[in-house]
């Protein structure tokens, strides 16, 4: 059975659909890339499944995660779930931390919440996943505040604290997009090993971009979204190689214009 | 692009000797001094008519600074910039008209760089009130508009209501609509969708050969570099780390830093 299932997921607001009926499911430990242009519906959908789509916003289908139904759950279960079970890493680490918390206490926060540790023995733990995701000098850096840390390094400490509680699914919302070209490739690469690395079971990956050149280095599965529906998807070498759908080949073909061979 | 004018054979318009800015950081104690950051340490730059220049390097590493200084936007602590032989000074703005009149200027994200009080066509219209140019404006405004891929009868709309691909048009239109010689573009497509970036890449070659216009272009995305520009030179902590044509550093890169930037860009 998969990890998660989603079918028929439908986001309205009010009159306007802006996801439109879309299924998809992701094995344990799988790795899935949704790519799509701004406006595709890319980030609803993956907000969707952990219950954090605006309010404004009308939620309808299924979302099934380790064989429990997600949507329509009250937000005191669901918050249970995230950070647990689903972790997130957002976009913009300048927006996503909170600027007058130490950082080991934000990586430690989740450990103290879901797995109900002490203040020292959580501190510790955060140390150590500060050092995993490649931040230098661990034991000092989690006394920093989120602005005496780089662009790159606050996007480790979002990783670090996403990563806290090895939860089973991951999901990764333009996670390098506010980064320099060499750091995004660092922080790419901490990701997927660290998701790949988890203890005993890997932790599934679903991860938002508009850049398909990133995907192959992080995901091997593809879904492709335009105007709030999936229009192509399948395995990430296939369609690189051989895309069926026109919009496919043109995001392909605007990628391409800025890769490297 | 740009196969006329190539290696220099054109005339030298702008002309950066030896450039140095040392920043002084806040104090960090009451005591001792100040401590300085040198973001650029000795620079030069040579911008040939129908040059296409790639700036590159990771943040902080000065090619922002160096924009700003060309365009007389900030002074440096040491070296000089010339434009056509005539030294640029920072000041105020109207005595900085003759140069603004041939170099002008794109920067990064065009939802802070275009003020959201004016229509597209005032936006467009002021350099030309600004540079004292005559006349009232309004067929360059629709040529401008045209130009860049958007349709003139939208010009007395406001920038929320373009997208961000519109937006980056509207602020190279801008930047167009004094015929300038010379554009400098900081990070013209970082914040847009890399569809949109692809169009913008397109928009901004093909302006460069209708309108003769010399590229000045800083990114951190070699990528983005290798399209556009046919020379690169890349800072590292405020020093030249390596130059030369952008298809002979891209293809042999002699620096370390270099080939650390070059084996960060995505491969397709």
């Amino acid at each position: 059975m998969s990890l998660l299932e989603v079918r028929g997921l439908t986001v309205a607001f009010g009159d306007q659909v802006v996801v439109d009926n879309v299924s998809f499911s992701l094995d344990g430990g799988g790795r899935m890339a949704i790519i799509g242009e701004s406006g595709s519906g890319k980030t609803l959908t993956a907000l969707s499944v952990i219950g954090l789509a605006p309010e404004t916003a009308t939620v309808t289908g299924s979302v099934v995660f380790g064989g429990e139904e997600l949507l329509g759950r009250a937000d005191r279960a669901l918050s249970k779930v995230r950070g647990e079970d689903i972790a997130m890493v957002f976009q913009n680490p300048q927006t996503s931390l909170n600027p007058l918390m130490r950082v080991g206490k934000q990586v430690a926060e989740p450990l103290r919440r879901h797995h109900g540790m002490d203040r020292r023995a959580a501190l510790a733990a955060a140390v150590e996943l500060c050092g995993r995701v490649g931040l230098p000098d661990p034991a000092r850096t989690v006394r920093a505040f989120p602005h005496q840390l780089s662009g790159g390094q606050r996007q480790r400490i979002g990783i670090a604290i996403a990563l806290a509680c090895q939860p089973a699914m991951l999901i990764a919302d333009e996670p390098t997009t506010a980064l320099d070209v060499t750091v995004q490739a660092e922080v790419l690469a901490v990701l997927a090993e660290l998701v790949a690395a988890g203890d005993g079971a890997s932790t599934a990956l679903l991860f938002i971009t508009h850049d398909v050149a990133l995907v192959p280095a992080v995901a091997d599965h593809l879904l492709v979204m335009r105007s709030g529906a999936i229009v192509e998807s399948g395995p990430v070498a296939a369609l690189v190689d051989d895309p069926q759908h026109d919009y496919t080949k043109q995001l392909l073909a605007a990628a391409r214009k800025t890769a490297l061979r | 692009m740009n196969a006329s004018n190539r290696d220099g054979a054109g005339d030298l318009l702008l002309a950066a000797t030896a450039l140095r800015r040392v920043f002084r950081l806040p104090r960090t104690s009451v005591f001792g001094s100040r401590a300085e950051r040198h973001a650029l340490a000795g620079v030069d730059l040579d911008v040939h008519e129908g040059a296409s220049i790639g700036i590159v390097g990771e943040s902080g590493s000065g090619k922002t600074t160096l924009a700003r200084i060309l365009l007389g936007l900030d002074k440096p602590t040491a070296g000089t910039v010339t434009y056509r032989g005539r030294t640029v000074t920072p000041g105020p703005p109207a005595s900085l008209r003759w140069l603004r009149t041939d170099v002008q200027v794109v920067f990064q994200d065009p939802a802070s760089s275009l003020d959201p009080r004016m229509s597209a066509e005032a936006i467009i219209r002021e350099p030309l009130v600004g540079l004292r140019v005559p006349g009232d404006h309004s067929d360059r405004v629709v040529e401008v508009l045209e130009a860049v891929g958007i349709d003139p009868g939208t010009r007395h709309r406001y920038p929320h209501e373009f997208s961000g691909g519109q937006q980056q048009r509207l602020a190279i239109a801008r930047a167009l609509a004094p015929n300038p010689k010379v554009l400098i573009a900081d990070e013209p497509v970082s914040a847009l969708d890399v569809s949109v970036r692809a169009q913008i890449l397109d928009l901004l070659a093909g302006l460069m050969g209708d309108y003769e216009l010399s590229l000045v272009m800083v990114s951190h995305d070699l990528g983005v570099v290798n399209t556009m520009c046919d020379e690169v030179v890349v800072l590292h902590h405020g020093a030249v780390a390596e130059r030369g044509r952008t298809a002979e550093v891209f293809a042999a890169p002699s620096d370390p830093y270099t080939q650390r930037l070059l084996a960060a860009v995505p491969r397709l």
